[in-house]
């Protein structure tokens, strides 16, 4: 790129924390392109950026919420999604998203990815599944293929990962798909849809992890990565999220496999308080905000 | 009404709209309370799916700019420990009530204890300034919920209030004030324009303006070391600059923070310093050392931390000894004793948990005293 381009800035920069870049993630890591694509699928869903807010917990994928220019909440280990709970319910204007790893969501956070999507909390959950724990050197995650090499299963996993996606669909998610990072249209196409969808909706996205896990599974460039991913990705929309586990180096089953009604956590608990308490009674999705002063508070 | 019930309904009187919790015992009637009666003021009750997921719940519903609680017990204490920190990290006004059960462990859920206090002080990682509150009647639970919000919209920090099983358990009556007497501190909100508003920029108190989410500030805040424009920065200038302030916003407004009852402790020659359902205990003890011509005062800490050190430090100079009871091995009676140093003796008095104190164990610790 020429120096003259790059004093134009990139036609994203409005939405970034300039003064945060450069980012951390590495060479040939798929998070780049993911951002890109949630940046541009945000701008076409037409939603007001000063009503979007992005939680993410602890990871790669975390510090997604350190670089757009939204209000935005970098909170612990795996507890993303209820702090995404919380703001929701008491600010149920708001369009929140969760954008996190698989360790993050379905390890340490797993509990709370699962019950959320019962309660059908309405939130797009992000979760970029790069196979395991990149931010701490490559070791076994709940994700991870069996006998796929890390550095804490170094002669290969035995455990059986999580499908994703069967997951969210059997907990109860209304919008369920999953694409790689090397699908950017498709993936910017969905998560305008996911990020419209009334309810629980989960992106998976399959992306590069090349100095760790690549290199320890024989993908030891981003590149070889993506070729993987031409080469071995099937879209199937439709799909029985059962059917669509990954094998180490196996098919990648893409596509948009849930997107049914149900109604949400707070559709129920307004239809409850209008049964008990007839109609004039204020909706639970309207919460009285505080007394504020402008200004700081005296002392 | 029964403390628990009293908690709630000081939350509800102090603007409460969002209660985030999991049963425990002796906890529970908290939640029971508030999940009816949130939905008759448009509130939001839910039951997470654990404790971690509870303290974090009101975190987010805070930062949504609705006041928010959880309350638990001590397993569920030990729970919310890790996001505690994220509170105090982000500088997040809630409020977290722990009706506390004799412990480690499970213990015996349905008894008292005072074992998490120091707990309350140190329990999540890392260095930081806290605030505790400790009750000993429904009609004090009641009255320092409203508090414990109140210094923590103004603090910019969650705000534990640490009751027992017995304070939670017992009913008597509780006097709810009309709303017009009752005195809400309003949230910091920021003064200038989003453009140039950096979340941690604080005013003179130490304490910074907050902005909710969704009202076009677009800030970021982070459980990092960050800056004051809230962004992460690894290194040990930007720690130093933050853990002091964190800690310094509390020891600074001690004076507006600390609350204390003293009876008797002028011309005294012990002082029992306590708190919570054992101040009770320890307050029919003293009348009765009283009785007997003995000259015993009586301290009673409503806050715990930070820990009243300037009003131990000058008693200590003109008494022989503290008598200190608490349901535990001895939590509080240590930093009566860091305070007091030489000048006076600390005089610890156990109990193990599973009930309170036997009146006659304190007295015969007073009359030991002062002999």
């Amino acid at each position: 790129m020429s120096q003259a381009s790059l004093e134009q800035g990139h036609y994203m920069d409005a939405y970034l924390r300039q003064d945060r870049m450069p980012h951390i993630w590495c060479p040939g890591c798929g998070l780049g392109s993911i951002l890109h694509c949630f940046l541009s699928g945000l701008l076409k869903s037409g939603l007001s950026l000063d009503k979007v807010v992005v939680v993410s917990g602890i990871g790669c994928t975390g510090r997604v919420a350190g670089y757009v220019k939204l209000d935005s909440f970098h909170t612990t280990h795996g507890r993303a999604i209820p702090f995404a709970t919380g703001l929701k319910l008491a600010k149920p204007e708001l369009k929140v998203v969760v954008f996190s790893g698989d360790g993050d969501l379905i390890a340490i956070g797993g509990n709370h990815f699962i019950h959320a999507a019962r309660r059908n909390i309405d939130m797009t959950v992000i979760c970029v599944n790069n196979f395991n724990y990149g931010m701490t050197g490559g070791q076994l995650g709940p994700t991870t293929p069996l006998t796929a090499r890390t550095t804490t299963s170094p002669y290969g996993n035995t455990e059986q990962p999580f499908n994703v996606p069967y997951l969210a669909a059997a907990s109860g998610a209304v919008y369920v798909a999953r694409w790689t990072s090397m699908h950017v249209r498709r993936l910017e196409r969905t998560i305008t849809e996911a990020l419209l969808k009334r309810g629980f909706s989960l992106v998976e996205v399959i992306s590069p992890c090349p100095p760790v896990y690549g290199r320890m599974n024989r993908q030891p460039t981003g590149l070889d990565q993506m070729r993987y991913y031409r080469e071995n990705s099937i879209i199937r929309h439709g799909a029985d999220p059962k059917d669509v586990d990954i094998d180490l180096n196996g098919k990648i089953i893409v596509g948009k496999f849930i997107d049914v009604e149900r109604p949400t956590f707070s559709d129920l608990q307004e239809e409850m308080l209008q049964k008990t308490f007839g109609p004039e009674i204020p909706t639970s999705d309207t919460p009285p905000q505080e007394a504020t002063v402008a200004g700081a508070a005296p002392k | 009404m029964n403390g628990d019930v009293a908690c709630a309904e000081g939350a509800i009187s102090a603007g409460c709209r969002f209660f985030a919790g999991y049963p425990i015992t002796p906890a529970t009637e908290v939640a029971e309370r508030m999940a009816e009666r949130l939905p008759e003021v448009s509130g939001i009750y839910i039951q997470m799916e654990d404790e971690l997921a509870s303290m974090n719940a009101i975190l987010g519903a805070s930062w949504g700019g609705v006041k928010a609680m959880t309350a638990t017990s001590g397993p569920g204490f030990s729970l919310m420990m890790e996001n505690l920190g994220l509170g105090v990290m982000l500088e997040t006004p809630c409020v977290l009530t722990n009706i506390q059960r004799a412990g480690p462990s499970t213990g015996i859920p349905t008894l008292a204890g005072q074992g998490d206090m120091m707990q309350a002080r140190w329990g999540s990682h890392g260095c930081y300034g806290i605030i505790a509150l400790s009750p000993s009647s429904p009609q004090e639970i009641y009255h320092l919920t409203i508090k414990a919000f109140n210094l923590s919209e103004k603090y910019r920090i969650p705000v534990l209030i640490m009751a027992d099983e017995i304070v939670g358990h017992m009913s008597e009556k509780v006097v709810i004030p009309p709303p017009e007497e009752i005195v809400l501190f309003p949230r910091r909100k920021p003064n200038v324009m989003p453009e140039e508003y950096l979340p941690f920029v604080p005013d003179a108190d130490l304490v910074p303006p907050m902005a909710n989410a969704g009202e076009g500030y677009r800030f970021h805040v982070t459980g990092l070391t960050h800056d004051e424009r809230g962004y992460p920065v690894m290194n040990a200038e930007a720690q130093d600059k933050l853990i002091r302030r964190l800690v310094q916003k509390i020891e600074t407004n001690r004076e507006d923070i600390i609350e204390i009852e003293e009876d008797g402790v002028d011309g005294a020659d012990v002082v029992v310093c306590s708190y919570g359902i054992s101040a009770r205990v320890s307050e029919f003890a003293v009348e009765r050392a009283r009785q007997e011509g003995i000259k015993v005062g009586m301290l009673k800490l409503i806050t715990v931390w930070p820990f009243p050190e300037e009003t131990i430090r000058k008693i200590a100079q003109r008494v022989k000894a503290f008598i200190v009871p608490e349901i535990n091995y001895g939590q509080i009676a240590l930093e009566v004793e860091r305070c007091a140093g030489v000048a006076a003796d600390t005089v610890l008095v156990p109990h193990m948990g599973g009930g309170v104190h036997h009146p006659e164990s304190i007295m015969d610790a007073i009359r030991k005293a002062v002999r």
